[in-house]
């Protein structure tokens, strides 16, 4: 038994405590949880009436039990129960039980309100704050319902005492944030921003948090902060260390109301008021200053508080990026720390550093600590800080550095940590291109990015490359020479195979004339490589031959030789045997002009953003989005790339190229529509895909309703299913709720762009039908499959169906899709059973002529009695035996929930196994139900 | 704001867990799985900063535990370090020497402190002294000793 017990130690708790820690197993520790579960049941359960603290003792048990990781079923109520006492500790227990473990739609939570109400009213600050404490930590909905209008009172009221303010100034922003629309600020707002003026520093540290997030969402209503912000901060700024005594933390006047103020400062732009401006400069100078004096401790905690205000006020400094003289002065303050011998301050400076490469004041003083970011990239021993020195080297780049930048990222490559790799490539790949001045240099970078890192090397940036090489004919005689010689390297990498086999393949005939590099040596070479690639580039290779033999007639007989053995016009995979088969073919019959028209070079590529870069920007947060942007529009002055300087000729050819498909994507048209895989003849569409947003856009589809009558009797199966997609579902549901599991497989190797999905509910189905669901990832790749849940609740009765809208990109074709979702009335049946008697009883009841509903109908499907019986039990009702008095007829029963109402429902089905009919009655309490349940019914058998 | 605080000790166990917006439960085993297994695997004196998903977590290792808090993006790393001293500091006032076993056996006053110190993800009160006075002022509104021994023991 320890003696660590403090304060109003449960003894029972202790030793319950102590005996979880002596147990040796995970298996001991169970069984000792069980053993106390149920001793803990037992006395809730036990006639005797718990007194308050054995209450408090057990809930706090299973609090204990809970946060070890195990489930609790119960104790909820007599947590409740601990909310109304007026014993302190005890109800302090309660509301702990309730922050962790309620979640906001449980049942208790009327009865919770209610507690807290009582508390709220209380006017003792200590219970007050309880309450308050527990709506902040449960901050559901429904609190905000209940007290949303009633906290903004207490927070501003005059005689509120200051813990309670405080309390009620963060509850209100937990409120918002849950449910902005309940928190109505209007005639309290400028009230709540005075608070800012109030003389207790908790009271203002706490509710600037509220004010910031306030003005965020209302700038202009908040306006009036920004003066009232600038003062305080100047009074804190000039304060001398010792002046706000407990506020002062390791000598630094209030740090955390400082960085709050000046964070509030962010949302607003530079102040108008030459007054107001002035102040805040000259507190901005002030912390700029701080920081060149000594510390007045060594404790890390004084520096760590000092600096965090330094980095706020940089923050504010790179946010107005307006005053040249204090941008160049955080530069070099930063610049200082890049050489602290605190590891922490290297990495936020190298962080803070991104920002201020992006403004044009300082770009060019951060240019000037170059060689430390190089050297932090080489010798910092934390990846994470190594990660950002690579990062600021990319934000730091520009004509003037880009070779030295990207050589010193090429070799840091070679030993760089496997997490980062990717991103380095990537970042390369685009400094690469983006500053390229002579594209011999941007080839030669990225075959050494493949070389040193071809793993890391995605699809992304070798298409890239060979878009770029395709679209520029200065460089191409280059390129073909530069893989051809990067070709013979005894290994290379599988992507280095793969431009080489492009290339060659379309530029060849460029270094044809050199006998070392004639058409047969070529042809050789890539051939070597051929047996150890995998289909996809061996399907490529062979688009290569077949363009050899239209480039280098020599070569034909050859190629052909290759073509027609075995291992490729037998080869066991369908891509590669078709390309075989039909190239030995095209080869042999076709003339030599419809061979040249047909496998003509590649019309370039249209412009558009790299594809790189959006891929760095998904892979990055927002934050590092912002610098590319920036460094975006700082290069609209005509960069090198591509896009500014295209020739007429070309996007005349791109024009024409726009309107008919790709000459080789034709007639290679393996499959005439898009599964294109991962052939060459495809690699052209590959191409224009990765490269291309805006495609031809495909007109909206009708609605498909294939398959939605296949799920009336079922919930789980294939929706939808094309060359591209396939769509499957799982649902469930529960009295008048569903919920719907949707799974979009991509069939294609290719990645699904722009993936978006919309649940619309078309008419009157908007008040019948409540949908629910969160947008899925934009993107899926190729072979891979994405979910997405509705949750579904049924309002009253209704016909309609949901409709499920897809649309994404594909092939660089906009694709939509509209299916109808098989969300029908009779999922929401609850099977009832019932006797003969009752069933005819409640049969003639319904005897009105609307409530019937009836159908006469030929059999569409096996009339075999179990099959029947699975459909009219998937169909969520009770299938009634000995009810009916002719045997042969199925006879069930059910209601259906809605949120509104419920809806009893009968159902006879009378098969006539002779004339392959049935007749189908329903009778139900609701005459739209009966219509809709026949309507669907009648094509389920 | 901050997004959630997890105490766990040298050897993964958890010994607090604070989360300032509604995650489900399946999900929080899985934050604090890999919350455990991120931060020890970090080598000793390197920085106390780590980018994950959309948020950074700011960790740092009081003798056997290891306080690691969720911060969102924009938020001052710097400020989070002293916002798990500042806990930390309370605790030790509190309990006197606070040592990990201090917060297994009085896990409930280790979340009390916390509300009285965060709120919703943000700081609610700074002081020191204003913390303590508050946290031993509700001590002194439980029950009497006399009250307390006369309780069934187990």
């Amino acid at each position: 038994m320890p003696a660590v017990s403090k304060g109003d130690g449960m003894r029972g708790l202790a030793v319950f405590i102590s005996d979880i820690r002596n147990c040796k197993s995970k298996e001991a520790e169970i069984k000792r949880i069980n053993k106390e579960l149920a001793n803990i049941r037992s006395k809730f359960k036990g006639d005797k009436a718990l007194d308050g603290y054995s209450k408090k003792k057990y809930v706090c048990k299973l609090l204990f039990i809970f946060l070890l990781g195990h489930d609790i079923d119960f104790g909820h109520m007599e947590a409740v129960n601990l909310l109304s006492s007026n014993k302190y500790t005890e109800k302090q227990i309660g509301y702990l039980f309730i922050s962790v473990l309620v979640n906001s739609n449980s049942e208790l939570i009327r009865l919770i309100n209610n507690a807290i109400k009582n508390d709220l009213s209380s006017r003792n600050p200590t219970f007050m704050c309880l309450a308050l404490h527990c709506i902040a930590n449960v901050g559901s909905r429904e609190m905000a319902e209940a007290f949303a209008s009633e906290i903004p009172r207490i927070l501003v009221a005059g005689d509120t005492m200051d813990s309670v303010k405080q309390s009620a100034a963060l509850c209100l922003l937990r409120l918002y944030k849950t449910s902005p629309d309940l928190v109505l600020m209007g005639e309290w707002t400028s009230r709540v921003v005075h608070l800012l003026n109030d003389q207790h520093m908790g009271v203002v540290t706490a509710a600037i948090s509220l004010i910031t997030c306030l003005s965020q969402k209302n700038p202009d209503e908040f306006k009036t902060c920004v003066s009232l912000a600038v003062s305080r901060l100047s009074r804190i700024v000039s304060s001398a260390s010792t002046d706000l005594q407990d506020y002062t933390y390791y000598f630094v006047p209030a740090p955390w109301l400082s960085c709050k103020l000046l964070r509030l400062l962010q949302c607003y732009p530079p102040p108008e008021d030459g007054a107001v401006k002035g102040r805040l400069v000259e507190c901005l100078e002030t912390i700029l200053n701080k920081a060149q004096e000594p510390p007045k401790s060594k404790k890390v905690q004084h520096s760590n508080a000092k600096n965090a205000i330094l980095f706020e006020a940089i923050s504010l400094i790179i946010h107005y990026d307006s005053e040249p003289n204090l941008l160049v002065r955080a530069c070099n303050q930063l610049g200082q720390f890049l050489q602290h011998r605190e590891t922490n301050l290297r990495y936020l400076a190298l962080e803070s550093m991104c920002t201020l490469a992006s403004s044009e004041f300082s770009h060019e003083a951060v240019k000037t600590h170059i060689e430390t970011v190089i050297n932090a990239l080489k010798t910092e021993r934390d990846v994470s800080v190594r990660q950002r020195a690579a990062d600021l080297l990319y934000a730091m780049c520009d004509r003037s550095n880009a070779k030295q930048i990207v050589a010193e990222m090429l070799s840091y490559l070679e030993t760089a940590d496997y997490s980062i790799r990717e991103e380095m490539v990537l970042k390369v790949a685009i400094l690469a291109e983006k500053y390229a001045v002579d594209y011999s240099w941007y080839v030669d970078t990225i075959l050494n990015l493949i070389r040193i890192a071809g793993d890391y090397v995605s699809e992304e940036v070798w298409y890239r490359v060979i878009q770029i090489v395709i679209n520029r004919d200065d460089v191409q005689g280059y390129a073909a020479k530069t893989v051809f010689e990067a070709l013979q390297a005894p290994a290379c990498h599988e992507n280095m195979v793969k431009v080489g086999g492009y290339i060659l393949g379309e530029f060849g005939n460029l270094i044809a004339g050199d006998p070392r590099s004639s058409p047969l040596v070529q042809f050789n070479l890539l051939h070597s490589k051929f047996h150890l690639c995998s289909v996809p580039t061996r399907a490529l290779l062979l688009s290569a031959y077949i363009k050899f033999i239209n480039l280098f007639p020599e070569t034909k007989a050859t190629i052909q030789e290759v073509l027609r053995c075995d291992s490729q016009i037998r080869n066991s995979d369908v891509e590669l045997q078709q390309r075989a088969v039909e190239y030995l073919k095209l080869s042999s019959i076709a003339s030599t002009d419809v061979l040249a028209t047909v496998l003509e070079e590649m019309p370039p590529f249209p412009e558009r953003e790299s594809s790189i870069l959006a891929k760095l920007k998904k892979k990055k947060g927002p934050g590092a989005v912002s610098v590319t942007e920036l460094e975006d529009s700082k290069r609209e002055g005509g960069e090198l790339n591509g896009g500014g300087d295209r020739g007429p000729d070309t996007s005349a050819m791109s024009a024409s190229n726009a309107s008919t498909p790709s000459p080789s994507a034709d007639l290679l048209g393996i499959r005439s529509s898009a599964p294109a895989g991962t052939a060459p003849a495809s690699a052209g569409n590959l191409l224009v895909d990765v490269f291309s947003e805006a495609g031809p856009a495909a007109p909206s589809a009708a609605v498909n309703d294939d398959g939605f009558l296949r799920f009336v009797c079922k919930n789980n199966g294939v929706l939808f299913e094309n060359q591209l997609l396939q769509i499957g579902i799982k649902s469930e549901y529960r009295q008048n709720l569903g919920r719907m599991y949707l799974f979009y497989g991509n069939k294609t190797s290719v990645q699904f762009a722009s993936f978006t999905t919309s649940v619309s509910c078309p008419g009157e189905l908007q008040s019948q039908l409540n949908v629910q669901t969160k947008q899925v990832e934009p993107l899926v790749e190729g072979g891979a499959q994405i979910q997405q849940v509705l949750n579904i609740e049924c309002l009253t009765d209704f016909s309609d169906a949901p409709l499920l809208n897809i649309k994404f990109r594909y092939g660089g074709a906009l694709q939509n899709l509209t299916l109808k979702l098989p969300v029908t009335i009779n999922k929401f049946f609850q099977p009832t059973e019932m006797s003969s008697h009752d069933f005819f009883q409640r049969w003639k009841q319904l005897s009105q002529p609307q409530q019937e509903a009836q159908k006469i109908f030929k059999a569409n499907h096996s009339m075999d009695t179990e099959v029947l019986k699975a459909k009219l039990l998937g169909l969520g009702t009770a299938l009634l035996d000995n009810v009916d008095p002719n045997p042969e007829n199925y006879v069930c029963a059910g209601v259906i929930q809605t949120k509104g109402q419920q809806v009893g429902c009968l159902l006879r089905l009378e098969p006539n196994a002779q004339a392959q009919m049935y007749r189908l009655t329903l009778r139900c309490s609701k005459d739209s139900v009966s219509r809709r349940l026949c309507e669907l019914l009648a094509e389920q058998f | 704001m901050m997004r959630f605080l997890l105490l766990f000790s040298r050897q993964g166990k958890l010994r607090l867990q604070k989360w300032f917006t509604p995650i489900p439960e399946r999900e929080k085993k899985k934050i604090i799985r890999e919350m455990t297994t991120m931060v020890l695997a970090r080598q000793p004196r390197s920085c106390n900063f780590l980018h994950w998903k959309d948020l950074k977590i700011i960790y740092k290792r009081y003798a056997s535990l290891y306080f690691c808090l969720a911060i969102e993006n924009h938020e001052n790393e710097l400020l989070a370090l002293e916002v798990i001293h500042r806990y930390v500091e309370l605790l030790d006032k509190y309990f006197g020497n606070v040592c990990e076993l201090d917060i297994i056996f009085n896990f409930e006053k280790a979340y009390f402190i916390l509300d009285e110190f965060l709120l919703g993800g943000e700081i609610q009160e700074t002081s020191k002294q204003i913390v303590n006075r508050c946290i031993e002022s509700s001590d002194m509104l439980q029950e009497t000793m006399e009250e307390y021994m006369s309780k069934p023991a187990f």
